[in-house]
């Protein structure tokens, strides 16, 4: 008797329990606010050389903040491959981190989803205001026009990476400056089992990152003014033939970089494999693989020509993580100091310098440790010649539907396939056709 | 004294009767125990038949409504606020001759291909190692436990694994075949291209072959001896003994075994996600694969649903359509 009772209040209370858990679920929509001043969950993105050494380098950071404010701060670095489904699966259940890291490509599209809470000059101004960060950095975390959806954390851009040894054997005395050259040295650099450039070919978001750079140059913006999509146009798809053209027809990189999509091409230029690598902020990674500071140069990207018309002149994209807040926090306040605490000065120096990318805090900037030779042509590239992504909604289904197509492009190619002008606009009508909103 | 009650037996035909009040007293205790008893399985059950409903029919239902929503970027945070979208995403799905549903269509008969090829080879594999290993010889055990060693390992392990060895440059595959033995010219691209299809077969029959294997050794478990030994006196050969005894006998597993191994790779998300990653190349663009690309890369989850949906109702149908017939099948052949 007695026992079934029990069964009977354990199968009631399990059953209040569920349906409890789910009630405590359904906060989507409704705004956050500050009941639970005492403890904030961070998501940061992986910017190590793997998951533990974030952990290693932001702990120590993290507990200065704790010490400071006495709020619990629970971190957990997400790799890339989940970091966007995550964030759409906590948008759209209510239940996410506090503060999180995003890519700052993804600005506008998590801005379309309004999941995030909005930098108006007011929240700015807790953190110290608009004028600290440098403006292009802003200018990648949202949509024209709007506040921003994330506040600039660590800035990037891509440089072309070139082996010291193998061109001063070529007899190449200065990196190439135009695409023409790079091809040329390329070829010279190509034979005995190494090649000209590595390329991440199976990898959609590192091929729409050039697929964006080498339409700037050519004139493409694969958006409208409308922030409809563009795929197709003779620009874009001269661009990114010019692209996939390193491997199908220029022949100056290795047909296996068709499926490298983990990170091999960074692997075959520290290893000497290949000569040249367009890649941002190859540092750390590069050092993983054994290769030394001192044998490599750093160069800005190449463009089309020695002197390229204004607003054809970009060679990178505005790279780089945002750090924003979840609006459905329940302590916005102590999310925003803890944003504060990690676009400070101090902290920004340490961070970036530690991540080898660049500080988009203009004060941070002046240190000397981003004064070496490497970052000073990132910083450069960066406040001159680089232009973000289009901030528009459908952005992240251009990196995936333009990557992919280059992916298969290079697939062809490496099957041996023809790569030509009529074969690129194929691909790329069929990625804007997939596009149905 | 109720407890007396109960536990005397009855009196007999010249004792005194009971008395009215506590008899009847018995009997609705009796009848209370009875509907409590009755009870207790329906009791046990719940905490599991509500877990099922949190689980399966809350999102698969769920799932269904936001098929009738335009559940775009937009609206994922609020998505109550969704506008209704009838059936547009079924059509926009249906429209084969539109590029979404001429890539889902495609995308299909890949699935489908995938499918028939996956099963029949798992099944003849599985099948054949457990007739082989229907007599006992030596080392039949230790043949055994490395023949279900695929079903043991985690599936992320074991595919991660093969992703690394179908790789071109590095991969072991061609160690083996190019550098080694010379069979191909240029080393293969294994992960890219036409042969994607291949390699995603392969590894889905090695990963379900031994599935196939434990299920059929355990059924023959159940045909006896005497029949064999009965048919080879009468003369019968081995193929005649596989064909008229062995295989009639496993007629009942074979139709759910196939069925399940049907659903499982028709359905299977976690050997192409491994395998390739987010995007499957064209060859091996698995139709789940598809449906999660439509939903999360590009972040309409309305259309994803509703192709999600249209998955659910063609296995319903298949499923519902092979009990069906195989039912009827087994009536025939009991009559």
């Amino acid at each position: 008797m007695r026992r079934i009772r029990l069964a009977a209040t354990a199968a009631l209370a399990t059953a209040l329990g569920l349906t409890a858990a789910c009630g405590g679920g359904s906060s989507t929509g409704s705004e956050g606010g500050n009941d639970k001043p005492d403890e904030l969950t961070y998501w940061a993105s992986n910017q190590g050389t793997s998951l533990e050494h974030d952990k290693e380098v932001l702990t120590p950071e993290i507990e200065k903040f704790e010490k400071k404010t006495g709020i619990d701060v629970k971190l957990e670095v997400v790799p890339w491959d989940s970091l966007l489904d995550r964030i759409l699966a906590a948008t759209t259940s209510g239940q996410g981190p506090d503060v999180l890291n995003i890519g700052n490509t993804w600005s506008a599209s998590l801005q379309a989803s309004d999941g995030l809470l909005a930098w108006d000059d007011e929240t700015l101004d807790r953190i110290g205001g608009r004028d600290r960060f440098v403006p292009s950095a802003l200018a990648a975390a949202g949509a024209e026009g709007q506040d921003p959806a994330a506040v600039p954390l660590y800035s990037l851009s891509y440089a072309l990476y070139y082996n010291k040894a193998m061109f001063a054997e070529a007899g190449i005395e200065e990196p190439p400056a135009t695409w023409d050259d790079f091809v040329e040295i390329g070829k010279r650099l190509t034979g005995d089992g190494t090649y000209g450039v590595a390329v991440e070919g199976g990898n959609p978001v590192e091929n729409s990152h050039h697929a964006f750079v080498f339409g700037k140059q050519h004139g493409a913006d694969f958006f409208d003014a409308e922030g409809n999509p563009t795929f197709n146009t003779p620009e874009a798809v001269a661009a990114v033939k010019q692209y996939v053209d390193f491997l199908a027809n220029d022949r100056i990189a290795a047909v296996g970089n068709a499926e490298y999509a983990q990170n091999q091409s960074v692997k075959d230029f520290a290893t000497g494999k290949a000569g040249m690598l367009l890649w941002q902020a190859a540092g750390s990674s590069l050092k993983a693989h054994g290769m030394k500071p001192e044998e490599y140069g750093v160069a800005p990207v190449p463009m089309q020509s020695e002197n390229p018309p204004e607003g054809r002149n970009v060679n990178s994209m505005v790279a780089g993580i945002n750090i924003a807040v979840f609006k459905n926090s329940d302590n916005l306040d102590g999310a925003v100091d803890f944003v504060k605490f990690m676009t400070s000065t101090e902290e920004q120096k340490i961070l970036n310098a530690t991540y080898g990318s660049i500080p988009p805090v203009k004060e941070a900037q002046q240190d000397e440790a981003f004064s070496t030779t490497d970052l000073t042509v990132l910083r450069e590239v960066l406040s001159t010649t680089s232009a973000p992504l289009p901030q528009v909604p459908d952005e992240a289904q251009f990196e995936t539907l333009v990557g992919d197509a280059m992916k298969e492009l290079f697939a062809d190619a490496a099957a041996g396939d023809e790569v030509t002008t009529e074969s690129v606009r194929e691909r790329l009508t069929e990625a804007q056709q997939q596009m149905q909103n | 004294m109720t407890a007396t009650t109960l536990d005397t037996p009855p009196a007999g035909p010249g004792g005194k009767p009971p008395a009215g009040r506590g008899a009847a007293r018995g009997h609705r205790r009796r009848g209370r125990g009875r509907i409590r008893r009755g009870a207790l399985p329906y009791l046990l059950l719940l905490p599991a038949l509500l877990l099922e409903l949190l689980i399966h029919l809350v999102p698969m239902a769920v799932g269904v409504v936001m098929s009738f929503k335009e559940l775009t970027q937009h609206y994922i945070r609020d998505w109550g606020a969704a506008p209704w979208a009838g059936l547009d995403n079924f059509e926009v799905a249906v429209d084969f001759d539109a590029p979404v549903g001429e890539a889902l269509l495609r995308s299909f008969l890949i699935t489908c291909a995938f499918t028939v090829l996956a099963v029949g080879l798992s099944w003849l594999l599985g099948v054949t190692a457990a007739i082989l290993m229907q007599d006992p010889f030596r080392g039949r055990g230790l043949l055994r436990a490395l023949f279900l060693t695929p079903y043991a390992l985690p599936v992320y392990t074991a595919v991660i694994t093969w992703s690394f060895m179908l790789q071109r440059d590095n991969g072991l595959v061609n160690h083996v075949l190019h550098d080694q033995l010379g069979l191909t010219g240029q080393p293969t691209f294994w992960l890219i291209g036409d042969n994607a299809f291949v390699s995603l077969v392969v590894v889905s029959v090695w990963r379900t072959w031994p599935f196939a294997f434990l299920v059929i050794t355990a059924a023959l478990q159940n045909i006896p001896r005497e029949v064999y030994e009965a048919s080879a006196i009468d003369g019968a050969g081995i193929w005649q003994q596989i064909r008229r005894i062995t295989l009639p006998s496993l007629r009942p597993v074979n139709q759910v075994l196939v069925l399940v191994l049907f659903l499982w790779t028709f359905n299977d998300f976690n050997v192409p996600y491994i395998l390739f990653g987010k995007s499957a190349p064209e060859s091996a663009d698995i139709i789940s694969l598809h449906i999660y690309q439509s939903s999360f890369v590009t972040w309409n989850f309305g259309a994803g649903s509703a192709m999600s949906v249209l998955l659910l109702l063609f296995l319903l149908v298949v499923t519902a359509g092979y009990l069906l017939l195989t039912s009827r099948g087994r009536k025939a052949a009991s009559a």
